[in-house]
């Protein structure tokens, strides 16, 4: 029961990075596309400026994923990681390309300097999907045995299912970034863009769906276990609900509704993804339950509660992010509603008091935390200590002692 | 004493580049690190410099915290990056540590994710909210990332303190079979001393480097207001950080005398155990005694119990399977209080001309050594977390668990290593190069206080 809970968390954490990252990914693979050329430098751009304030939070869904996988599912982690080191080594070298060439893209404007840096981005965007949609082929084609590096090494990830799941993990990233990246342009106005990218939202969902129906046909042939759970009971209704949402999200962008479209290709997606835990369960790796693999009862209990007390923390957060970028605000082209009106000057304290003050704490922490031997002792003095390196800081007021500087040498 | 064929139920992975493995670790960590400072300590200087902004309504304190919010960004960049890789690497390096303990220590990153989650949700508001946002409500937006990135730097420390001083779980025939992860993370005594070791270094690390770039501008004659400002603001969190850094890092050498006595005998190359045992400041250990070193007599004594006459436990009384490789722990650990005092000196002198004068130090030879002060401080960061690290070999679990029982059975370390190297040598190159792109960018025409001197292509990496 207690397993089942965090395997949702981690199935939640994995989903909303396929929806939000893999998207991102998707956004990758459109620059590639674009071509040359001013018209293909605006969808380049439009590309990058939709998905940049939400770039680093899309991507933190992995490590949240991946933690609370290692903390309740320990020894399945360490069995993927080991004998899957090839695929994710090279998802672990994509990710630092892209991570290179994103933050190297807002730095430059320079034509052939942005044309490198946008190939890196756009090879890697698809290289590391790929990778990481493999991993969870050989997961689910049962090629991962428990123990460290007790699997094949080559054929643990390049085998039909798994090659299958990489191509499947590219397309849908890109069907998913060519649908909201058609909402964003219609949220800017930019009839242009919304085109290309409604045309591309068709091809792409086309791919996708297809890379999906060819998927049942080759995990028939390779991996019959999650074939059978795919053709009874929820793991088929998980596939219905994905066919459905999928042929609803193609309708409705052939008409130009791409918000609703946004949630119905999420939709889309997220059923595969349970589709496939659904018919995986109760077996994570050959011989080993969920249940067998799961963490002691005290871990699994302290993890929900950490889950769900940060998550109280986070819905919120996070909800106010996707408000302000869904709603524009932080659009390049937004601007304030408030202008700044600094309050009257008032009187601060004398820099003389503070530093009295600050050397005061530091005797006290001295004291304390160097001489003194109890634990309860060091704590007091650690505090002393940093309220002393407050008021010092305060003391020196650096925001105004440059005024009354002496000229250079 | 646990020797090695004591520890129940694990067994020695076959891998011939444990050194390798263990190097690619460290590579990754030498290159994140730095980046964890920067996430500790410039959210706050920023926010510092936009609180001055509400304050006062002066142009100059908004437009030095969006130059610097560019910056910020782009290292979170990295950090991210590299963090990831960090996290792919406890799996790709270490598997038998993760599945054997994952269930035990686990919980401090799936916290530090969470934090990690914060501080990237904030930054995009705050970052793409500069004059787009209300600037009261851009102000508070900045202060989750500054909480974020000490909550972060708290899980991942409260996890290597549990390494360093294990506790909270039954081990039987090599498996987990009670985990309490809270007890184990959070009642344990040993971690605050790393804490606030580390956060003060944050600060020492991103003001000395941020203030070293200013001052390479003002020894090329760039010294207008918004330069002095600049660079008096990380200078003073640097000044007021160092000093009291040398009375933290006594109080966590007294707590590694007290809970690790094989490290300890390390940091001072001790062979025989002694009473009265004295420091040897430089030299290089050998057969159990250090030669060529200045001997203080009775000082280790007096700093690690406070007696000059303590008995200190010496590295002969450990078997030598048990003891970490003795000069690289020693020299880390040299280096280290080296470069931290004479940082604290240097910041004796700001604070002290600041008290007395007034004032920034006026000679040329204190900027050249401010300029030197922030490669300086990175290098003390990493030889500390060198003598940590390495000073808890042979150990990745100490007493508990061996790094060669940690290891991945999986062949190709050496190609792996490679490629992160390479890898991550672009990703410095590149940091570097949009660093400096960021700091080219002319400063607004509506500052009022226009630079002092025309930009040139020799600008300072922050700007």
């Amino acid at each position: 029961m207690l397993a089942t809970i965090v395997l949702l968390f981690i199935l939640a954490g994995l989903a909303l990075y396929t929806v939000l990252g893999g998207a991102d990914f998707g956004a990758g693979l459109w620059q590639l596309s674009a071509g040359r050329g001013p018209r293909a430098r605006t969808i380049r751009d439009h590309a990058h400026h939709s998905m940049a304030p939400v770039w680093e939070a899309n991507h933190v869904w992995l490590i949240f994923a991946l933690t609370v996988a290692w903390t309740a599912f320990p020894a399945v982690v360490g069995a993927v990681a080991s004998t899957l080191t090839i695929p994710l080594s090279i998802a672990g070298l994509g990710i630092i390309a892209r991570g290179i060439a994103y933050a190297l893209q807002s730095a430059t404007e320079v034509p052939h300097e942005r044309r490198v840096i946008d190939t890196v981005f756009a090879l890697s965007s698809i290289l590391t999907p790929y990778m990481l949609g493999s991993t969870l082929g050989a997961i689910a084609s049962g090629r991962v045995p428990i123990g460290n590096a007790a699997g094949n090494l080559v054929t643990s990830w390049l085998n039909p299912t798994s090659i299958l799941c990489g191509a499947l993990a590219v397309a849908v990233g890109a069907f998913l970034a060519a649908v909201y990246l058609a909402a964003d342009a219609r949220r800017l106005g930019a009839g242009e863009l919304q085109r290309a990218f409604r045309a591309r939202s068709l091809a792409a969902g086309v791919a996708a769906g297809a890379l999906a129906v060819a998927g049942l046909i080759v995990v028939h042939h390779d991996a019959e276990r999650i074939y059978r759970g795919l053709t009874s009971g929820w793991g088929l209704a998980a596939v219905i609900v994905s066919a459905l949402a999928g042929l609803t999200t193609l309708a409705l962008v052939w008409g130009n509704r791409f918000q609703l479209a946004r949630a119905s290709a999420a939709l889309a997606v997220v059923a595969i993804l349970l589709g496939w835990a659904a018919a995986q369960r109760p077996i994570v790796l050959p011989g080993l339950t969920l249940r067998q693999a799961a963490a002691p009862h005290d871990t699994l209990i302290a993890l929900i509660i950490s889950v769900v007390l940060g998550g109280l923390i986070l819905a919120p957060s996070l909800g106010l992010l996707f408000h302000l970028v869904l709603a524009g605000n932080l659009d390049p082209t937004h601007q304030p509603t408030v202008p700044l009106t600094p309050p009257s000057a008032r009187h601060a304290p004398r820099s003389g008091r503070l530093a009295q003050l600050a050397i005061g704490c530091l005797l006290v922490g001295l004291v304390l935390l160097t001489l003194a031997d109890p634990d309860a002792a060091h704590i007091v003095g650690v505090i002393a200590l940093l309220t002393a390196a407050v008021l010092g800081f305060a003391a020196v007021a650096p925001d105004q002692t440059t005024l009354d500087d002496a000229p250079p040498r | 004493m646990i020797g090695a064929d004591a520890v129940p139920g694990l067994t020695t992975v076959q891998q011939s580049y444990l050194l390798q493995a263990r190097q690619m670790q460290a590579l990754s960590f030498m290159v994140h690190i730095p980046l964890v400072c920067f996430g500790i300590a410039f959210p706050t200087l920023i926010l510092f410099l936009e609180w001055r902004y509400l304050r006062t309504g002066d142009e100059l304190f908004k437009t030095l915290a969006r130059r610097w919010t560019k910056v910020l960004v782009t290292l979170f960049v990295a950090g991210v990056v590299t963090g990831t890789i960090l996290s792919f690497e406890m799996g790709l390096l270490w598997p038998a540590f993760t599945s054997t303990f994952g269930s035990v220590f686990g919980l401090g990153f799936a916290i530090e994710g969470f934090s990690f989650f914060l501080e990237a949700i904030f930054i995009g508001i705050y970052v793409y909210g500069w004059d787009r946002l209300a600037p009261r409500l851009h102000f508070l937006s900045g202060v989750p990332i500054a909480v974020a990135g000490v909550l972060g730097s708290l899980m991942v420390i409260t996890v290597n303190g549990w390494m360093n001083h294990p506790q909270g779980f039954t081990l039987v025939d090599g498996k987990v079979t009670d985990a309490h992860p809270f007890q184990a993370l959070f009642a344990n005594s040993y971690f605050w001393h790393e804490l606030v070791h580390m956060y003060l270094a944050g600060y020492m690390v991103t003001g000395f480097l941020v203030a070293g770039c200013y001052a390479v501008g003002r020894l090329r004659g760039r010294w207008g207001r918004y330069e002095r400002i600049a660079l008096s603001v990380p200078l003073t969190a640097a000044a007021v950080a160092s000093p009291l850094q040398v009375l933290v890092g006594d109080w966590a050498a007294r707590d590694v005398a007290t809970n690790q006595p094989i490290k300890l005998a390390a940091l001072e190359g001790l062979g025989p155990t002694t009473s009265g045992a004295p420091v040897h400041l430089l030299g290089w250990y050998t057969n159990g005694h250090v030669e060529y070193g200045i001997e203080i007599p009775r000082l280790l004594s007096l700093l690690a119990f406070h007696n000059i006459n303590a008995t200190v436990q010496g590295l002969n009384s450990f078997p030598a399977e048990d003891q970490p490789p003795v000069n690289v722990v020693r020299f880390a650990f040299q280096t280290m209080v080296g470069i931290g005092s004479l940082l604290a000196l240097l910041a004796v002198i700001v604070l002290l001309v600041r008290w007395r004068r007034g004032r920034l130090p006026s000679t040329l030879w204190f900027y050249r050594a401010l300029v030197l002060a922030g490669p300086a401080s990175v290098v003390a960061l990493i030889a500390g977390w060198v003598t940590t690290e390495v000073g808890r070999q042979p150990w990745v679990v100490y007493k508990v668990m061996r790094t060669n029982q940690a290891v991945t059975g999986a062949g190709g370390i050496p190609v792996s290593y490679g490629l992160l190297a390479l890898a991550y040598l672009v990703l410095l190159i590149a940091l570097g190069w949009a660093l400096r792109r960021l700091a080219k960018t002319p400063l607004p025409a509506s500052d009022p206080v226009p630079p002092t001197a025309p930009l040139t292509a020799d600008e300072p990496v922050v700007g």
